[in-house]
């Protein structure tokens, strides 16, 4: 969701600056190989396992671990995409729009989700997240797969899986993606 | 023109929030009066937004909390089903609270004014009026008397924003779905070309007003099918590309045929010879659907006036879109109460996000 926190912390739209490259298209591609190992060997396997990544920073993220775990293990992941706009505790505070439709292909009730996302950082969008996972069917279990947390959560809110733990000051900004991940700043227009 | 005027301030407001020269997103505005507020941007943002609703009406339970707190009035000074059933399905499925005022059983018989009327439950402390009513430009006059947003739900002769809104986001569906693609996939470009057939009752239709400029906003090449006394006065400054008499001869090259109701209560039949050979000339029966483009669709805002513009039959046909325009009519109405309540006042998400994709070109990243 980083991508959405920059655009929308700046509602004129600011340049984003990189400064640092944290981890290479190698290093990011190793992390999620990592996850998917330890995935499979906490829920002892896969069945029952649904990837849903956010949009949009952890779509792309979400793709590939699926991808990842049917190498693994050899059997059919489905993934889906959830967007959580309609349920952030933001609205009427700053400009929310969905960026995309939401697509879960199955009923989620008794089954372990594994939510994925580019960056944890407040906690809110994995908060708003949980809210709107709740209306499409009691999960067994929902676990958080992260490939960057950057700290400064304002709720009690933490990941089971990590691709870095990457300290950060607030007014930073990280930028995931399958080619790596980029610390910088958001400099005003 | 109150709604031009509101137009131009809406315009300026929107400038001066963002630093892009786009046109202003429904976020960056108060009020719904008119389509032409929107441009081709407003009504793809507010299409892009329907199709997350149109998703959330197909879950197992299709609510979601996004206006939790928020109060929707319904004030409905001329009758309707559909659309008040709709705005207030809508409201609900966001959590809002609705306030449903009926003007048949309101302190308006007593002879209170519609402005004593307004500013009284505004008093209450409510964020949305949506209005119907039967004189143009009372959506707008509302407006200006209070300090809420203000939907238009149909005034009079002028407009009728939400209709237009749900006709493109089903036109668009049904093409999208005919492509195998996503309808965010195909943005607005089915519209560039489309053939669309507005016939009947047009001099009477807010509906029309709204959907010419709409289909027009989109690139779609309108023609108005009516006979001449049914046509509105300065019919030539209407953006449309070509008004016709004769139904038969449209309908071999009409991709999209738009059906009008005959609006007997604003005293359509006085234009009229007899309503039989209005029926005769301008009514689309099975024979003349058969005539239409390949593919084509049919389509009708309701209500329906069966056997006078739309045949019995003609409302089963393959081609006939109709409820659909019903269900998508929720969502479009979710889309637009979510991205005028759900928006701070003069930040606009679309300037934000186009004024980024600029910071990203520029910065090289």
């Amino acid at each position: 969701m980083a991508e959405r926190e920059r655009r929308l912390t700046t509602p004129r739209g600011g340049v984003f600056v990189p400064r640092v490259q944290v981890l290479s298209a190698e290093d990011v591609s190793r992390a999620i190989t990592r996850i998917a190992h330890e995935i499979v060997e906490r829920n002892h396997g896969l069945s029952d396992v649904v990837v849903i990544g956010l949009q949009t920073g952890g779509v792309s993220l979400a793709r590939r671990l699926a991808q990842v775990l049917e190498e693994i293990e050899g059997t059919a992941v489905s993934a889906g995409t959830l967007d959580v706009a309609f349920y952030r505790d933001d609205i009427g505070i700053r400009p929310v729009l969905p960026e995309a439709v939401t697509d879960i292909p199955e009923d989620l009730a008794g089954r372990l989700v594994v939510l994925v996302d580019d960056v944890l950082f407040t906690g809110r969008t994995v908060r708003a997240a949980l809210n709107a996972l709740a209306d499409y069917g009691r999960a067994r279990a929902v676990q958080l797969a992260v490939m960057v947390d950057r700290g400064h959560r304002e709720i009690p809110i933490r990941p089971d899986y990590v691709g870095k733990n990457m300290p950060t000051r607030i007014d930073e900004q990280v930028d995931v993606s399958l080619d790596g991940v980029v610390l910088g700043d958001v400099l005003a227009r | 023109m109150t709604s031009d005027q509101e137009a131009v301030a809406g315009k300026r407001r929107g400038e001066s929030g963002t630093d892009t020269n786009s046109a202003p997103s429904v976020g960056a505005r108060r009020h719904l009066l008119s389509v032409s507020d929107l441009g081709a941007e407003g009504i793809e943002e507010v299409l892009r937004v329907a199709d997350a609703f149109v998703e959330v009406s197909k879950r197992d339970i299709p609510k979601v909390p996004a206006l939790r707190g928020k109060t929707v009035v319904t004030l409905f000074v001329e009758e309707s089903t559909r659309t008040k059933l709709s705005f207030e399905t809508a409201a609900k499925r966001l959590s809002a609270d609705v306030l449903s005022f009926n003007a048949s059983s309101s302190s308006l018989k007593k002879g209170e004014s519609l402005r004593d009327t307004v500013e009284t439950v505004a008093a209450m402390g409510v964020d949305a009026f949506v209005v119907r009513h039967s004189a143009a430009g009372a959506p707008a006059a509302v407006a200006r008397w209070v300090d809420t947003c203000v939907l238009n739900a149909g005034d009079g002769w002028h407009e009728h924003p939400t209709q237009a809104l749900l006709d493109c986001c089903t036109i668009r569906q049904v093409l999208a779905e005919r492509d195998g693609r996503a309808p965010a996939e195909t943005g607005v470009e089915c519209f560039k070309g489309l053939r669309v057939a507005i016939v009947g009752d047009v001099r009477h239709s807010r509906v029309a007003r709204s959907s010419v400029l709409a289909f027009g906003a989109l690139g779609a090449r309108v023609t108005l099918v009516a006979p001449g006394t049914l046509l509105p006065p300065a019919v030539e400054a209407w953006p449309v590309a070509g008004v016709s008499h004769d139904l038969d001869e449209v309908l071999p090259q009409t991709d999209v045929c738009y059906l009008l109701r005959l609006q007997g209560e604003r005293g359509a039949g006085r234009f009229l010879p007899s309503v039989r050979e209005y029926a005769a000339a301008y009514g689309l029966n099975a024979r003349r659907a058969a005539t239409l483009a390949d593919g084509a669709l049919v389509m009708h805002p309701g209500p329906m006036n069966r056997g006078v513009e739309i045949a019995d039959e003609v409302p089963d046909l393959p081609g006939s879109v109709i409820l659909r325009q019903v269900a998508n009519g929720v969502a479009v109405r979710m889309a637009v109460l979510f991205m005028l309540l759900g928006t701070p006042q003069g930040k606009s998400p679309a300037g934000a996000v186009a004024g980024l994709e600029d910071a990203w070109e520029t910065s090289g990243a």
